[in-house]
């Protein structure tokens, strides 16, 4: 048994230490609301630039940022609001200053079909409701928290999910009856946006950036002038982002 | 092999074995003394005063032993049957059981909530039936615990039952004992160690669960918000209130883990 055990577990590491091999590669951190339009902004630049891995390590952007801070070897940073941003530049871990590269606002967002019959921000203040946002500490929870604060809601919130895709899963799934997301969030999951008044809603600049300890510098220049250029704005659009 | 073995009882240990343990042991030393290089000493007792560490100590308390509970009620039987009862599939009876232990939490938290969610395979018809729901709510939190915890006392009990004689039981029964006096007066004494150290392992995996948790539970302080996603919250906003808890962590499960460890063996 204990034998056994010591065989996988060897097989683990031996497969564990053969994985990071010769391609070029680079480490790019995006907050996860940016999720399907960096799978393919990556893809496309990874065919514009042979021999070249991006890897894509997607989190809550001030879960990112902490990764940053304590000295993860990440390339570039996109984070879903300049606040986070500000902090991984006032730690001096920037190798340039941030460029703006899309723009979100928030929608209210609600399972497939709407069998939680929710239509307004109102609703959310019923207890009987099932309501969720994202945690206070990221972008998307604290914007949500602007949103409601705007419209003078006091919603009855039943959980506060650690990220936007967390939350998204559980509205999706019909586990929750509605919540605040990003407006870039509603082709990607099972759910139905509900659009909010623009005069109570906000929006979100998504900064980018190259980090001072990049284990590869230039590639990391290359891949933010990608993310600035044209083909890359229109894949952010097509996933519901504005650009700026 | 004699010689060997009594060379060994009375010689240093090999050198070899000793850097290896050594080596073994500082993987988890290290890690503590991070978290202790880091602690905010000075505002330790004011970090352990605020709402979240309060709340999320006593949730993470309560559920946990609920869990362990549940676990004692639920495991020992099955653990009993895996271990007593020949039945066809046995095998993959206790595979199912054991699964949890292998699963990565969060799969295991979206398994449940496909089956127990106000939308899941159960849980829509008991939502329509009773207006119950298990998510977003303690029990929830619970219940997950139960999910990842239990196998640890059903793999510990079933050991400990297939350890022992079954002379033992025969003997009492022979005595003229019926099952549950034999049951509770011989079986369950005679695994005395095996069910604490399984229930001790199963406190501490529940009183340790994040994953599961948070994904069936979702996270809202003083309702779902246990001491490992208070942590995890809190790295993200308040670093100094996140060790202080990690700390906490620590010191909870140490003192439960050694104290009732030198009580079952008595050693130190």
């Amino acid at each position: 048994m204990t034998g056994r055990l010591a065989i996988l577990v060897l097989v683990a590491l031996a497969i564990g230490a053969c994985g990071g091999d010769e391609p070029e590669s680079l480490v790019v951190s995006a907050a996860a609301s940016l999720g399907d339009a960096f799978v393919e902004i990556a893809d496309a630049f990874e065919t514009a630039n042979p021999g070249v891995d991006v890897e894509l390590n997607f989190g809550g952007s001030s879960s990112l940022r902490e990764q940053i801070l304590e000295g993860a070897r990440i390339d570039v940073f996109a984070s879903a609001d300049v606040a986070t941003m500000d902090g991984v530049v006032a730690a001096g871990a920037l190798a340039s200053s941030p460029v703006v590269f899309a723009r979100n606002s928030m929608v209210l967002a609600v399972p497939q079909g709407d069998r939680g019959s929710i239509t307004s921000l109102e609703d959310l203040a019923d207890p009987a409701r099932f309501v969720g946002l994202c945690n206070p500490e990221v972008p998307c929870g604290s914007l949500a928290r602007q949103v409601l604060a705007n419209a003078g809601v006091v919603a009855s919130i039943d959980t506060e999910e650690p990220d936007v895709r967390a939350l998204l899963a559980k509205i999706g799934a019909g586990e929750l009856d509605a919540g605040i997301v990003y407006s870039s969030d509603i082709d990607a999951a099972d759910v139905d946006g509900i659009p909010l008044d623009p005069a109570i809603n906000v929006t979100t600049d998504y900064p980018i950036a190259v980090l001072a300890g990049a284990p590869s510098p230039d590639l990391a220049d290359r891949f933010v002038a990608f993310v600035l250029s044209a083909g890359a704005r229109e894949i952010l659009a097509e996933h519901g982002f504005g650009t700026p | 092999m004699t010689v060997n073995g009594r060379r060994r009882r009375t010689q240093q240990p090999p050198l070899l074995m000793v850097v290896l343990a050594t080596a073994g042991l500082g993987l988890f030393v290290l890690p503590l003394v991070g978290l202790l290089g880091r602690t905010p000493w000075s505002e330790l007792t004011s970090l352990f005063g605020n709402d979240t560490a309060t709340s999320a100590l006593r949730l993470s308390l309560v559920t946990s032993f609920a869990a362990t509970a549940l676990s004692a009620l639920f495991g020992v039987p099955l653990a009993w049957v895996l271990a007593r009862v020949e039945f066809p599939g046995r095998s993959l009876v206790r595979g199912i059981v054991l699964l949890p232990l292998v699963l990565p939490p969060v799969v295991g938290g979206a398994a449940l909530l496909f089956a127990l969610g106000r939308r899941g395979v159960i849980g829509e018809p008991l939502y329509s039936a009773t207006g119950f729901v298990l998510p977003f709510s303690t029990s929830g939190v619970v219940l997950a615990a139960t999910f990842v915890a239990m196998p640890f006392l059903v793999l510990t009990v079933e050991a400990g039952l297939r350890n022992l004689d079954p002379r033992y039981e025969a003997a009492a029964a022979s005595l003229g004992g019926g099952r549950w006096t034999v049951l509770r007066r011989v079986t369950l004494p005679m695994i005395a160690p095996s069910l604490l150290s399984g229930l001790v392992l199963t406190w501490a995996r529940a009183l340790g669960e994040f994953g599961a948790t948070v994904t069936f539970a979702g996270n809202l302080p003083g309702t779902t918000q246990t001491l490992p996603l208070a942590v995890f919250v809190a790295l993200e906003s308040d670093r100094d209130t996140a060790i202080a808890l990690s700390l906490l962590m620590v010191a909870v499960s140490l003192t439960v883990i050694v104290a009732l460890r030198d009580r079952w063996w008595g050693t130190g």
